[in-house]
């Protein structure tokens, strides 16, 4: 089988030290984590992971079920692009003189649909979101051209194109056992 | 309602009774030092067993756990004392055993500054735990308590660190305890699925050589008699893992023997030869496979497991089916079609008589010659009316422990199967004596392995617990000798030792002692050892170059049995 991009979410409680139990176990398979972003999720006190990995379908799925497994995760379960509607913000900082040496910016702002989040005599940050191929096609660009003096790319975000949602699924399940147990 | 304010150490105490706790494997220091304050007033409640090191009262609390179903205990300080600790965790996680660990730590306000003794304990046993947590607030004491002995023993169990900080120790809070039954991002036992369990009858329902493989997940969900009602209704032949060892007697008709690298033969032989092959709470290892890519390919696979991460893992299961076995067993059994497959069971037999004429005969009853394994394994067994204890070390020791004890309960083979550890027998060996005190417990060691954990002869010494210790002592590291006799060309690396006199330090440490160099005295030094309750230590001076057979080679087919000589 060969190795595709899959992405892997995540939805955990928010305790220290979680984000150790889920990098173990890829450590153990010898898996590198391409991208990684966690922030609070929608519902209060439960957070969610969005990684990003190059493995084997059988892989990813035995990652996640050991995942799944850890007694703070609620629920982990991972996708390929086709399923998902993805994004991963960049932001460039060029010098400003160099740029304005180009003459007229309007057709790469244009053409890359960049925003210009800070400008003065120094320098200019740029802000572009997109796929990563299209985040590092304006990298390659602005490299070449003008040069960049610092460039950062965020971890992937994603949502699930499926009609069926995941996550209402699981707090439905947490609703049930919940009142077992009341 | 007002509740009565305590110290941390006290809750903590309190908590543990709460959960009907009796017994404690530990070893105070700086970190727990309140807490073993306040367990001096308990002494006519909780039974506490000074081990002589850290690992050894992992391991007592392991045996303790594996014989009496109940979680086992340990009280340890922080730093070095938390560390020691790793080994024994880490084979309860492989074993699924259900452990408590507490770890004193620093105070609070140290954290992070490696102050004396410090260790981050819980990230270096996040990866051979089931659940690890730090305890920095009096306020948390009874709730982390009752959640560890929740965790530690519901589904599929395993080793739960907690790592209390001095200062919640000291500090006082009201004690308000309230058991843990449920932790939203936890489900320990999946519902069982009526299709899944339907597709599995229907699948047995057509099998014409059906074949079962019964792991420990029988013995930790207590469904030993839901599983002889299954096998006996349709008629299906079973071996069992080195974890499953006891899960049905050895002389239950069905029950066709060991599986493995150093199994029996016709249980692994049939692997390949079956058209159905029932895994029930057993999780497909290596030492059982051998190479994935030849293992009953020609079989349906149907999967019985409380652990959603263990189906598919590593053999691909057609049909799953989630659950606790004391659950899943009975529900396909009472889909199953009463059936007969007497010609299928009977060929097994033609594998038994090969091994028995090959391997079996001349360990078991060796007219001349050195002493072997074997022989005086049998001995022990027939000794105690095969009603025992075994606990074993790990190597050639514990192989033929399993294989030639006869099995006449459930849970009587205390063994470190996944982990594979040596030092493993002595403290293992005081647990189980301590967890069923009303049994005979022989435990079988080699030289190498006993002198891992000597020091425990100290413990035994001074709580008198009655073990039986035997070292079948070949002077070698006698698995890794074997292993460079047949695949690094006899060149024995490191593996010959001299040893000291077994008898006289046990005689040091007040325990009895014989050593057997010849036949002839091995009846009546087996007898002389079993003669009372007492901790008793048998040396037998066995062949030095015995090897274990059958041996099914690393990453070999599981048909590729070698038989020796």
């Amino acid at each position: 089988m060969e190795n595709k991009l899959y992405t892997i979410t995540i939805f955990s409680e928010n305790t220290v030290g979680l984000l150790n139990q889920i990098t173990i176990i890829f450590t153990r398979r010898a898996i590198n984590i391409e991208t990684l972003s966690v922030s609070p999720s929608a519902l209060k006190g439960i957070h969610k992971f969005t990684i990003t990995v190059y493995a084997t379908e059988s892989m990813v799925e035995k990652v996640v079920k050991q995942i799944d497994k850890r007694v703070d995760i609620l629920k982990s379960y991972y996708n390929t692009d086709e399923d998902l509607v993805h994004q991963e913000i960049a932001l460039y900082k060029v010098a400003t003189d160099k740029l304005l040496g180009l003459g007229s910016i309007e057709k790469m702002v244009r053409q890359y649909n960049i925003s210009i989040l800070e400008m003065n005599e120094t320098f200019v940050v740029f802000q572009k979101s997109g796929h990563y191929a299209e985040t590092q096609q304006l990298f390659n660009e602005l490299s070449s051209t003008v040069g960049v003096l610092q460039f950062i790319r965020s971890g992937r975000v994603a949502i699930t194109k499926s009609k069926v949602e995941r996550l209402s699924d699981m707090l439905e399940t947490l609703k049930k056992f919940e009142d077992q147990n009341n | 309602m007002e509740h009565k304010k305590m110290s941390g150490s006290q809750i903590l105490i309190e908590s543990m009774i709460k959960e009907g706790v009796d017994t404690i494997f530990g070893y105070p220091g700086g970190a727990i030092m309140p807490a073993f304050d306040a367990l001096y007033d308990y002494r006519n409640r909780l039974n506490h067993i000074l081990t002589r090191h850290e690992q050894g009262a992992t391991h007592a609390a392991q045996g303790y756990a594996r014989v009496s179903g109940k979680t086992g205990v340990c009280l340890v300080t922080s730093g070095p004392a938390a560390t020691n600790t790793i080994t024994g965790i880490s084979d309860a996680m492989l074993d699924s055993t259900p452990l408590v660990v507490i770890t004193g730590q620093v105070v609070a306000p140290l954290l992070g500054t490696d102050a004396f003794q410090e260790i981050d304990v819980v990230g270096i046993t996040q990866p051979v735990t089931k659940w690890a947590y730090q305890i920095r607030r009096v306020e948390d004491i009874a709730w982390a308590v009752a959640r560890a002995f929740y965790i530690a023993k519901s589904g599929r169990p395993g080793p739960v660190v907690l790592d209390i900080t001095k200062n919640a120790q000291i500090q006082q809070a009201e004690f308000d305890y309230k058991p843990c039954t449920y932790i939203r991002s936890y489900i320990p036992v999946p519902e069982v699925n009526k299709d899944q369990v339907a597709l599995a009858a229907e699948i047995i329902n057509g099998a014409k050589k059906p074949y079962a493989l019964v792991g420990q997940g029988v013995v930790l969900s207590g469904a030993e008699a839901e599983l002889k009602t299954f096998h006996e209704k349709a008629d299906i032949p079973a071996a069992w893992t080195l974890l499953g060892a006891s899960a049905m007697s050895t002389d239950f008709r069905l029950n066709k023997g060991f599986l493995g690298m150093h199994g029996n033969v016709s249980p692994n032989m049939k692997t390949n030869e079956c058209d159905v092959l029932i895994a029930i709470g057993m999780r497909f290892d290596d030492r059982v496979t051998g190479d994935l890519n030849t293992y009953a390919k020609q079989a349906k696979i149907i999967h019985l497991d409380i652990d959603m991460a263990e189906i598919n893992k590593n053999v691909k299961a057609d049909a799953p089916v989630l659950g606790s076995a004391k659950d899943t067993l009975p529900a396909i059994t009472e889909l199953l079609k009463p059936a007969k497959h007497t010609e299928w069971i009977d060929s097994f037999k033609v594998y038994d008589d090969q091994e028995f004429d090959k391997v079996i005969r001349k360990e078991l009853y060796p007219e001349s010659g050195e002493m072997t394994m074997g022989e005086v394994i049998r001995k022990i067994s027939e000794a105690t009316q095969h009603k025992a204890v075994i606990v074993t070390d790990v190597g050639q020791n514990q192989m033929m422990a399993a294989r030639y004890s006869k099995y006449s309960q459930t849970r009587s083979l205390v063994t470190s199967g996944g982990l594979g550890t040596m030092g493993f027998g002595i403290p293992a060996a005081m647990g189980a004596k301590i967890g069923a005190p009303e049994r005979t417990v022989c435990m079988f060691s080699g030289d190498g392995g006993f002198q891992m954990t000597i020091q425990e002869l100290g413990t035994i010494m001074q709580e008198q617990i009655g073990v039986k210790m035997i070292i079948l002592n070949n002077h070698f590291l006698g698995m890794v000798r074997q292993w460079q006799e047949m695949f690094f060309d006899e060149r024995y690396s490191f593996t010959e030792m001299q040893n000291p006199d077994f008898v006289a330090i046990a005689k040091a440490y007040r325990i009895e002692g014989t050593e057997v160099l010849k036949r002839e005295n091995l009846d009546a030094a087996i007898a002389d050892m079993l003669k009372d309750d007492k901790p008793y230590l048998l040396v037998v001076n066995v062949e030095k170059k015995g090897m274990v057979y059958p041996m099914m080679p690393a990453g070999a087919c599981v048909t590729n049995i070698l038989l020796g000589d």
